[in-house]
């Protein structure tokens, strides 16, 4: 393959996620205001019931909405993992799906080019909702809204390989509620989003086990210490080989000779 | 114009199996460059397997498929960057434009900016599309789309274009000026097509007729040949002898 036609199909896959992210308002909609809900109700309320100890990377006391807004970015790009394998499930059903998979291309790379399309949306939605929740007073350090980026594009890429993953094991669009219930929900609630893991031990030490061990914890806890201009190794090296199991198995998937993907 | 002398395609022993189940045995057949290839068969005879094999979405494991001289299992960005897909489903993005649609594809096949414009165009031109090209496919009707999925099938200028029951559900003057249209296609000598279809009244009597069923070929050559070797008046009494079908 050619890097110059390597080039052109990476930026046909980002335009054409950007024209379909365009035509549908409602999902950057539903994508802005399912954590804005969580952030001023859900947080809201548990203000007073939840104080945070001093946690790095925080160097002071702080209030539980500025614990879950970390939480909540992880949320909008679990969730737009999530969607962009759904709509991997639906091109396969409608059909769309071969248009690509007989393009002159590596499936690696057009997998690759869909997921950095799918995670540049994400992006986009994050800071969007860093910039409304900047006007509710919860603000990080300028630099850290560079220094998070690249972590956004790393957790971006991780979920949304999870997501296509997920989508070479469902075969029909019916069965997509299952991930809602057996992934997302899971994922979301065993992790560091809500509360951080000595909180997490205090109550269950099983629920800490799985809590270190989700990569979305990890993906999470990378965002966190980003967006406070600190570099967790922990959390970007877990990030990183989740990321690449998830991407090699899904390219496994997506192979012609594992036929059964594409519907006949 | 004078048609190109190289094949096309070539398929050469094919078979395929979905599991335990057989669906195609022991194929071959091949289009030389401006060849208009029709391919003949009841339902589940094995033509959208086959499609799926030269397009390289399934792995043969036995047989060869050749597009242009090149194996699309040794080569296969090669071969496909040589081929137009028209799939019996319609596999456009209703919420994008015809051009947004067109454009997509243009960049999967390497192409951008003027050179990608002006194919588009082109093809806009000949298949009568210019006035719909901002609309959404969403609105356009089922004859328009197919002549967007069929101008998208040959933007980056293929020497084969494979063609999955393209008149499908189309009404009939449609479905004729689309057959016509694909004819001329092949007369000029522009790419070779292979097409899969199960109505007999779209084949023309110069086209190279292949007649699978049951995952086998049970003729193939120009109607008159077919026809004198079963020794039957038209295509529609070989078509019967040769499936059991009407």
């Amino acid at each position: 393959m050619a890097i110059s036609h390597g080039l052109i199909a990476l930026n046909g896959i980002m335009k054409r996620e950007f024209w379909r992210f365009i035509h549908q308002r409602e999902r950057f909609l539903a994508a802005l205001v399912r954590p804005l809900i969580w952030l001023f109700v859900f947080a809201a309320g548990f203000r007073s019931t939840l104080g945070l100890a001093i946690i790095p990377p925080y160097e002071t006391y702080i209030l539980y909405e500025v614990y879950i807004a970390v939480g909540l970015i992880g949320m909008i790009q679990l969730f737009n993992g999530m969607q962009s394998s759904l709509s991997m499930v639906y091109d396969r059903e409608m059909g769309s799906m071969k248009t690509l998979l007989v393009s002159p291309l590596p499936r690696w790379f057009l997998l690759m080019a869909k997921l950095l399309a799918s995670t540049s949306v994400s992006i986009l939605q994050v800071y969007a909702f860093l910039m409304v929740a900047w006007f509710y007073d919860i603000q990080a350090p300028c630099l850290g809204y560079l220094s998070v980026f690249p972590a956004l594009v790393l957790t971006g890429l991780m979920l949304g390989a999870l997501g296509l993953l997920l989508s070479t094991c469902i075969k029909q669009l019916e069965n997509f509620s299952g991930v809602m219930n057996f992934v997302i929900f899971p994922m979301f609630f065993m992790s560091t989003a809500l509360y951080p893991l000595w909180k997490i031990k205090e109550s269950s030490l099983l629920l800490h086990t799985l809590a270190s061990y989700n990569p979305f914890s990890q993906a999470v806890e990378l965002i966190r210490f980003s967006l406070y201009g600190q570099f967790n190794l922990y959390a970007f090296s877990y990030t990183l080989v989740s990321f690449m199991v998830f991407m090699s198995i899904a390219s496994w998937g997506y192979k012609p000779s594992s036929g059964w993907k594409v519907k006949k | 114009m004078t048609k190109p002398a190289a094949s096309s395609l070539q398929v050469k022993n094919l078979s395929y199996s979905f599991e335990t189940k057989q669906v195609l045995h022991d194929i071959s057949l091949s289009l030389a460059g401006g060849d208009c290839g029709i391919l003949l068969g009841p339902n589940a005879a094995g033509k959208t397997t086959l499609f799926s094999l030269i397009a390289g979405l399934y792995n043969g494991r036995e047989g060869q498929v050749l597009i242009n001289g090149v194996d699309i299992k040794n080569k296969p960005y090669n071969a496909l960057s040589r081929l137009g897909v028209v799939f019996q489903q319609s596999t456009l993005d209703m919420d994008l434009s015809v051009l947004q649609n067109l454009n997509y594809h243009a960049a999967l096949h390497g192409m951008s900016g003027r050179r990608a414009t002006s194919r588009i165009n082109e093809e806009l031109d000949h298949l009568g599309l210019q006035d719909s090209k901002n609309e959404k496919i969403r609105a356009l009707n089922g004859g328009h789309r197919r002549r967007v999925e069929i101008a998208r099938a040959l933007i980056h200028q293929p020497s084969l274009l494979l063609l999955d029951e393209p008149t499908a559900g189309l009404d009939i003057p449609t479905r004729q000026a689309l057959v016509e249209h694909l004819h001329n296609l092949c007369s000029n000598g522009r790419v070779s097509i292979l097409w899969a279809t199960h109505l007999i009244d779209e084949v023309y009597p110069t086209d190279k007729v292949i007649v699978l069923n049951k995952g086998r070929i049970e003729a193939q050559g120009e109607v008159s040949v077919i026809c004198k070797k079963l020794a039957v008046d038209d295509l529609k009494a070989a078509y019967q002898t040769l499936t059991g079908k009407n």
